[in-house]
């Protein structure tokens, strides 16, 4: 199982589409792997016959299990396949010419061969507690999970029953048996990274959140100019777009927010890559406007459409949905008014934006009725502070109540 | 129970050894009529005469070499080596032949011997004067060595390395000779090979040998006012070394530093550290840590070589990251 994106950790075997005795040579695609992200194929970086398959489809390996052997039609492969028919399988076989105990403790916490920093003893008392280790936090050195983690773990958790989740399988319905109150829903490697990632931000990452709200008359305005000059190349622009181009702009005109937190530094990046949040059929993915402060609305619009059909189609390449530095999140179209996001890691904020409303207002002393739209940011108190997060949002506002302001 | 030096402890011991078997002897430079370089052997050459009491000229080789021949044909020699930094001089007449010896004979030929003398550091000897010795010798098979640390271990493990029959490496310290502590009247023996707890405590074990577990006792009070309550092992015997008390401490606290005055590449905690992690693996909460001299030859200057040494407050910080506390 190859590493078909820098966070892949483990692929889910969608589709094979060579079988055993099939002739292969380099470059062919063999499978369809499901990974954190999108699903991408494998190819085949050696020719020969597909001698083997070790893993059947729906089955999940972890990157660098061995998942079919590739050889010369006659060539021995004995010693990679031996007694064992799934990756799982040779793994223990392997492991017992070593201590088999502290080996089936690891095998055993760890679950789908995902790596986990812990200590010896720690590892010993998740096991003896079948306890799993991903769900323990660590506190030593590197998120290392020691002794008193797993006590603490423990002492918590009264309430919180580890189910083991089952792995293979596409979703289908188990039938009811008769006094079951409820079903367990296998987790698609999509929701399995949304958890993971979600709970390494929230958790370190101290959060704060500003609110503000824009009078988008103007930006309404501009919309229906621009769309009557797109119209003729056949283009059309969306509420979206303005947000996004102004949220880019703004973030050009405030380089600490465009910013993360690394560690022992606050890394300010030059460039100014947005991610969209992006509803898809079991999640959400966060394609990646690079440069978005650059490019008009026009391409910034046609860019979004595209990557939102990839990833519906679960087809985003990697350096597609990577690298943002700053997100945004609209939620305007599912009738929400206002919405808080959480911060994607690593970066430092994230704006949530929520519809546009006729809303009465007081101007000049009299009630009118305005179209306000909320926007809530959430930020990284440990890169921006109240008032820097404050005037960053100013300017966005200042750039949606006057897009003209954009231009300047 | 009486109270005396370490020196006298080792006086006492010798003594004993001589009366009770005729075939002990004292050999080395001025342990006769000087009454040894730092007073060990006093009053011994007036108890015992010349012949079993003897100088010899700086020629560490030779008499160690001399004093393997004297074992091979059934006396039971005692060579001094003023310190053990001169010792290694003689490293081919003890690794070659006194260790070796037992083996290559088939089992016909016992050297019964003891190499004893100081090790490691003293204040401003420097770097040639300055060597922690356990290494060089503890490799060997066939070596047996030990590093008393208190007056009662001293008395009873140089009674117990003269009776063995087989050649034991004995290391004082030059800094340890004025210490003073209890030793039982009588006949007081400690086996080789059994370490010692020099104090109980569930948080942390602190493993050591020689002048530096009054070193850890002291890290382990500094300790005791933050709330941890530490482990002091005495190992006492290098090899053949108490592998179950080591085990013991480390399953009862889950974390151990090593603490030596010697080097840390392949210094005596190396060893230790493999030890615990090969048979501990699954009581350790922590990577084993070492607390050594720093990697230099021992300089001279008085503030350098208080930095090379360690310290109270490097075992402290070393015990603190094992509890993964700040």
């Amino acid at each position: 199982m190859e590493a078909l994106s820098p966070t892949m950790e483990e692929g889910q075997l969608v589709k094979w589409l060579k079988a055993e005795g099939d002739s292969v040579s380099v470059g062919e695609i063999l499978a369809e792997i499901e990974t954190d992200k999108a699903t991408m194929e494998l190819v085949a970086r050696g020719e020969g016959v597909l001698r083997k398959v070790l893993i059947g489809e729906g089955a999940t390996a972890g990157v660098g299990d061995v998942i079919a052997v590739i050889a010369g039609p006659d060539e021995d492969i004995s010693g990679l396949v031996g007694s064992a028919g799934t990756p799982q399988e040779a793994y223990e076989t392997q492991s017992q010419e070593v201590s088999e105990a502290a080996y089936e403790a690891a095998r055993v916490t760890i679950g789908g061969g995902d790596r986990v920093k812990a200590s010896p003893l720690a590892r010993r008392l998740a096991t003896e507690a079948d306890m799993d280790l991903q769900t323990v936090q660590g506190s030593g050195p590197g998120g290392r999970i020691v002794m008193r983690d797993v006590e603490a773990a423990k002492d918590g958790a009264s309430g919180v029953s580890v189910t083991s989740v089952p792995r293979a399988g596409a979703g289908t319905d188990p039938p009811a048996a008769p006094g079951v109150d409820f079903e367990d829903r296998p987790l698609s490697q999509m929701r399995k990274t949304i958890a993971k990632r979600l709970v390494e931000s929230l958790s370190p990452v101290p959060h704060f959140f500003l609110r503000i709200t824009a009078d988008m008359s103007r930006t309404l305005a501009a919309r229906k100019r621009v769309n009557q000059l797109l119209e003729a190349q056949g283009d059309k622009v969306s509420i979206n777009d303005f947000i996004l181009k102004a949220t880019a702009n703004a973030l050009e005109r405030h380089p600490d927010v465009n910013a993360q937190w690394s560690g022992d530094a606050i890394r300010r990046h030059y460039r100014v890559h947005l991610g969209v949040a992006v509803a898809v059929e079991d999640g959400l993915i966060t394609p990646v406007i690079r440069d978005a402060n650059r490019k008009g609305l026009a391409q910034i619009s046609r860019e979004v459409r595209e990557l939102a059909a990839k990833g519906r189609e679960k087809k985003l390449q990697p350096e597609e949905y990577t690298g943002s530095t700053f997100s945004v999140s609209n939620l305007g179209m599912f009738g929400i008014h206002e919405f808080t996001g959480i911060i994607n890691p690593p970066e430092a904020g994230i704006i949530a934006v929520g519809g546009i409303e006729e809303t009465p207002a007081v101007e000049g002393g009299q009630v009118v009725v305005k179209p306000l739209m909320k926007v809530t940011m959430s930020c990284d108190h440990r890169v921006i502070d109240g008032a820097t997060g404050a005037r960053f949002l100013q300017t966005l506002k200042e750039m949606l109540e006057e897009p003209a302001v954009i231009l300047v | 129970m009486p109270e005396i030096t370490y020196r006298e402890a080792l006086n006492q011991a010798l003594a004993e050894e001589m009366e009770r078997d005729d075939s002990v002897f004292l050999m080395g430079e001025e342990v006769a009529e000087y009454d040894g370089a730092y007073k060990v052997s006093k009053g011994l050459l007036d108890r015992f005469g010349d012949l079993r009491v003897v100088d010899t000229p700086i020629s560490e080789l030779g008499f160690a070499g001399l004093g393997v021949g004297a074992a091979m044909v059934g006396l039971r020699p005692v060579i001094e080596f003023m310190t053990f930094n001169f010792s290694i001089l003689a490293l081919d007449q003890v690794l070659h032949s006194a260790a070796k010896l037992l083996y290559m004979s088939g089992g016909q030929i016992n050297i019964p011997m003891v190499f004893r003398g100081p090790s490691g550091a003293a204040l401003q000897l420097a770097g040639q004067h300055s060597q922690a010795a356990e290494t060089w010798y503890v490799h060997a098979p066939g070596i047996k060595l030990v590093t008393p640390a208190t007056p009662a271990d001293a008395k009873g493990l140089l009674k117990a390395a003269i009776r063995d029959n087989d050649p034991v490496v004995f290391m004082e310290g030059e800094l340890l000779y004025n210490i003073r502590g209890e030793v039982p009247e009588g006949e007081h023996l400690v086996p080789l090979g059994l370490a010692d707890l020099k104090r109980d405590g569930d948080d942390v074990s602190i493993i050591t040998h020689g002048k530096m577990v009054h070193l850890a006792l002291q890290a382990a009070t500094r300790l005791e006012r933050d709330g941890i309550e530490a482990d002091v092992l005495d190992l006492r015997s290098l090899r053949p070394l108490d592998v179950d008390a080591i085990l013991s401490s480390v399953r009862k606290t889950n974390r151990a530093v090593y603490l030596e005055e010697g080097w840390p590449y392949a210094g005596i905690g190396a060893q230790i550290a493999a030890t615990i992690q090969e048979e501990a693996f699954d009581d350790l909460d922590a990577p084993v840590l070492r607390i050594t001299q720093a990697d230099v030859p021992m300089p001279y200057a008085k503030n350098l070589e208080q930095m090379a040494k360690p310290n109270v407050q490097r075992v402290v910080d070393a015990c603190r990251r094992v509890l993964y506390r700040k």
